[in-house]
């Protein structure tokens, strides 16, 4: 296998990690939104989910018990934001974006409170497993599928148990929201609450459902950081991608299998900008492609797909016709 | 029909609800048999919806107890109505626009993981065979047409087995042809064994449909009677409490000259897709021009072509020989073309929901005000002599409209558009869901404005009401006009024919057609007059 393959096998597999977070965080936020919830706190309940697995790992060193605690950080400020909207019904904007202040804030307070130390070596070493890696001896240098395998196997099948979880996740996801009752239940109360109530359909309890599996998904988008990505705690660890995926969920049109190959993208777009430098040294100096150039690609590309779908008709669905309203039964 | 009356499948006692200080209902008692087709009548405001909500799950009353079969029931929640057999078609329908109807119709019914699909699609086979009923299960709700809709809405409950069905105010949105459908859908259902409430303000409907009528006047029962042994006459004087004259006066109008020519007027919408097709009609002052049509044949996309509100429209309008496209809509409102226009939802359109009725007054009027500062004494005044000359209910003048029935609402909107002296008058649905008597106030408002020289292009959709308060009726189809026809002369087959765009006028008919369009009064006109 020669360098230039080797490098871009390394890319996409960089690609892929990067994004698995962004699937995560895409699918808790299409379910939330699909029952006609706009949750902006998605960049807050993943710091909270973040800070809390870190935590966990910190005193108890078990995995299991760190993304357990993700997802109920994580899950602590969705129920926060069901109460407010559902119960309440309090501008979902407003409390979306006061739960990612509340989430940063709090998060980064926990965090801090690990001093810096590193996540025990248990818990990095399980993912630091590839699960699916081919072992290539003797194939590795035959020609044609010697350099293939090399390739698939560096570039997809070399990762840990999250990615693949995350995958696992979106296709359950898609089989739960097109092909299951409760998922045409939690559809229909996101297109028209009114209509599911006179239909039968318990509301709120759906809502909430909604917006609890939502938090628990962005949760476990927040631990992947410092479990897998990054070993230990630092400052605003997700580092503004709960924004993306906010973004992410319109670019894949409130689709879950979608949800994976657009993260893909929108990892890829990360990827490259913080490579770039290395690869190319000539083309770094360019504005245009600094990363900070190229973290605003992906808001770019969403913005290019809401025009997109609005030229392809308007006719069209573009997402959960009761997205952002409350709903309440006796209004006249 | 002979009934048991001693078997109720449905009694309903001492029902109340209040909203705020309004009481909706007020010891209400209402009590369906096995197996009829029982009509709830009354005005807007009396209280019919709030009952059917009640019945429904979606109110849960003050007092009163249900009962279904004899048996005790308190319902908290739709689901729980849903599940002792009462199924309830609203007057604004509860379908996902985006899902296919079968989807529709299993929501929130079944249990288990799998939707059944082939099963459910079978079952519905069958009950479209059994009932008449014509329905694609796998057809988008938002391809269909409004009464597709509603027969989704019926299988829905069908569906469910449910045996109280509850209709509310089911034909407002149905032609001539999809109403016969409907009853006879209703009908076999009756013969099944299925009870029927239905909610009409149309008399004659009661009358053909209903075994029984039970009258809600301000929230109270006033009765329940045989319809065999009463007219529409006596059925109007118990709704209101006292005499009503049920006939619409329609003064002829006077020759005068053309003041409105439109021509070859086009509208595409968003899409691209053609409107109004090359719309060529003229109005006289003090004419009311009637529009028939089903719902979406181009109604308002020609009111808002008049109204400025279409500025890609082609074609010429011309107003008292001056050209209205290309000027904005305030330059066209200071020419003296006023429109109201009524969407489905009452609110969507004229009328700031959470204003009050003064606000909502000085909209029209802030324009014209002098300096930076609003009149709002004077708008006050104005929105009190709209009150009054109406009759809208409503606590005071500094109510918010949404709070106001849908009835007075629309007296809001069309009493601010009469309030500017127009000369010419746009209304499109102005008694949309109006009982009996708030109709008849709109119809004497209409024809006074007419005597005043006012030309009033009313699109309705009561053909029997187009037939007695117009001169002329347009029709139109997939925004062409099908026809101009003499109001005086037409019946309700022609129109309805006209309406579906099947009708093949003869060369009399066609030259009759064209000396209508252009304006010429109706020979038959002129016997009547000299």
């Amino acid at each position: 296998m020669n360098s230039v393959s080797l490098s871009i096998a390394l890319l996409l597999a960089s690609g892929i990690r990067i994004s698995t977070p962004l699937i995560l965080g895409a699918l808790g936020e299409t379910v939330t939104e699909r029952a006609g919830h706009l949750n902006l706190g998605v960049e807050g309940m993943m710091m909270l989910g973040g800070a809390l697995a870190y935590t966990v790992a910190l005193h108890t060193e078990s995995v299991i018990l760190a993304l357990l605690g993700g997802m109920l950080g994580a899950m602590f400020g969705s129920l926060v934001y069901a109460f407010l909207t559902v119960a309440l019904r309090a501008n979902q904007t407003v409390t979306g974006l006061a739960l990612t202040t509340f989430g940063v804030g709090l998060g980064n307070t926990i965090g801090k409170l690990g001093n810096g130390a590193n996540v025990p070596s248990a818990v990095t070493q399980f993912f630091g497993k590839g699960p699916l890696t081919l072992n290539l001896d003797g194939i590795e240098n035959k020609p044609v599928i010697g350099p293939v395998l090399t390739f698939i196997n560096e570039a997809i099948l070399k990762h840990n148990i999250f990615v693949y979880l995350a995958i696992i996740l979106a296709i359950i996801l898609y089989i739960f929201l097109f092909k299951t009752r409760a998922g045409l239940h939690l559809r229909a109360v996101g297109e028209s609450p009114a209509a599911a109530d006179a239909s039968g359909i318990n509301v709120n309890r759906v809502k909430y459902t909604g917006i609890l599996i939502g938090g628990a998904l962005a949760g476990l988008a927040g631990a992947y950081y410092p479990l897998a990505h990054i070993g230990t705690w630092t400052d605003n660890i997700t580092g503004g991608r709960g924004w993306i995926v906010v973004a992410l969920v319109i670019f894949v049109r409130w689709h879950p299998i979608k949800a994976i190959f657009g993260s893909f993208l929108f990892g890829l777009l990360d990827i490259i900008g913080l490579r770039l430098p290395t690869l190319f040294p000539g083309v770094a100096g360019l504005a245009i492609f600094s990363e900070y150039a190229f973290n605003m690609y992906p808001y770019i590309m969403t913005i290019i797909v809401l025009i997109a779908s609005y030229i392809r008709g308007r006719k069209g669905w573009m997402g959960p016709a009761a997205l952002g309203h409350s709903y309440f039964r006796e209004e006249r | 029909m002979q009934q048991t009356v001693s078997n109720p499948i449905l009694e309903m006692i001492g029902i109340a609800k209040s909203f705020g200080k309004v009481k909706a209902n007020d010891n209400v008692d209402f009590t369906l048999q096995k197996g009829e087709i029982h009509a709830l009548l009354g005005e807007n405001g009396s209280g019919k919806s709030t009952l059917m909500n009640i019945l429904a799950g979606i109110y849960s009353p003050d007092a009163g107890e249900i009962y279904i079969n004899g048996e005790l029931c308190r319902f908290t929640s739709p689901r729980q109505s849903l599940e002792k057999g009462v199924g309830m078609v609203h007057q604004h329908f509860k379908l996902i626009d985006h899902m296919t109807a079968w989807e529709n119709i299993i929501i929130g019914t079944g249990s288990g993981l799998s939707l059944g699909k082939n099963a459910v699609v079978k079952k519905l086979k069958e009950l479209s065979e059994a009932y008449g009923i014509v329905l694609d299960p796998l057809k988008l709700v938002k391809d269909m047409s409004v009464g597709e809709k509603q027969n989704v809405e019926i299988m829905k409950v069908l569906y469910r087995g449910a045996t109280i069905l509850v209709m509310d105010e089911p034909t407002a949105v149905l032609t001539p042809q999809e109403i016969e459908g409907l009853f006879n859908v209703l009908r076999r259902m009756r013969d099944r064994g299925r009870s029927v409430i239905f909610i009409s303000h149309k008399l004659n409907e009661v009358l053909d449909l209903c075994s029984q009528v039970t009258v809600l006047r301000a929230g109270k029962m006033v009765g329940t009677i045989s319809t065999e042994k009463i007219t529409p006459q006596t059925l109007v004087e118990l709704m209101v409490g006292h005499q009503v004259d049920l006939s619409i006066e329609r003064p002829n109008p006077l020759p005068r000259p053309v003041c409105l020519n439109v021509e070859d007027l086009s509208v595409r919408d968003e899409h691209g897709s053609l409107m109004l097709n090359r719309v060529t009609f003229d109005m006289r002052p003090g004419e009311i021009l009637g529009v028939a049509g089903l719902a979406g044949s181009g109604q308002k996309e020609l009111c808002e072509a008049i109204a400025g509100l279409q500025p890609k429209a082609t074609g010429h309008i011309e107003f008292d020989g001056k050209s209205l496209l290309g000027h904005t809509p305030r330059e066209i409102i200071r020419m003296g073309i006023s429109m109201s226009f009524i969407p489905e939802d009452r609110l969507g359109m004229g009328l700031v929901a959470n204003m009050d009725i003064v606000d909502n007054v000085m909209l029209k009027d802030y324009a014209f005000y002098k300096g930076p500062w609003l009149h709002r004494k004077e708008a006050e005044d104005k929105a009190t002599a709209i009150v009054d000359q109406l009759e809208i209910r409503t606590p005071s003048v500094n109510q918010v409209v949404s709070r106001l029935s849908g009835g007075n609402i629309q007296k809001v909107i069309l009493g601010r558009e009469i309030n500017l002296n127009p000369k010419l008058l746009i209304t499109a649905y102005a008694v949309r869901g109006l009982d009996i008597n708030s109709s008849h106030t709109i119809y004497n408002l209409l024809n006074q404005q007419k005597a005043k020289g006012v030309a009033i292009l009313y699109i309705g959709e009561d053909l029997d009401v187009l037939m007695e308060l117009c001169d002329r009726i347009m029709v139109l189809c997939q925004g062409e006009v099908t026809g101009i026809v003499n109001a005086r002369e037409t019946d309700k087959e022609e129109l309805g024919l006209m309406m579906a765009g099947t009708v093949e006028l003869s060369p009399a008919e066609k030259s009759r057609s064209a000396a209508l369009l252009e304006g010429q009064a109706d020979p038959a006109d002129k016997e009547v007059r000299s």
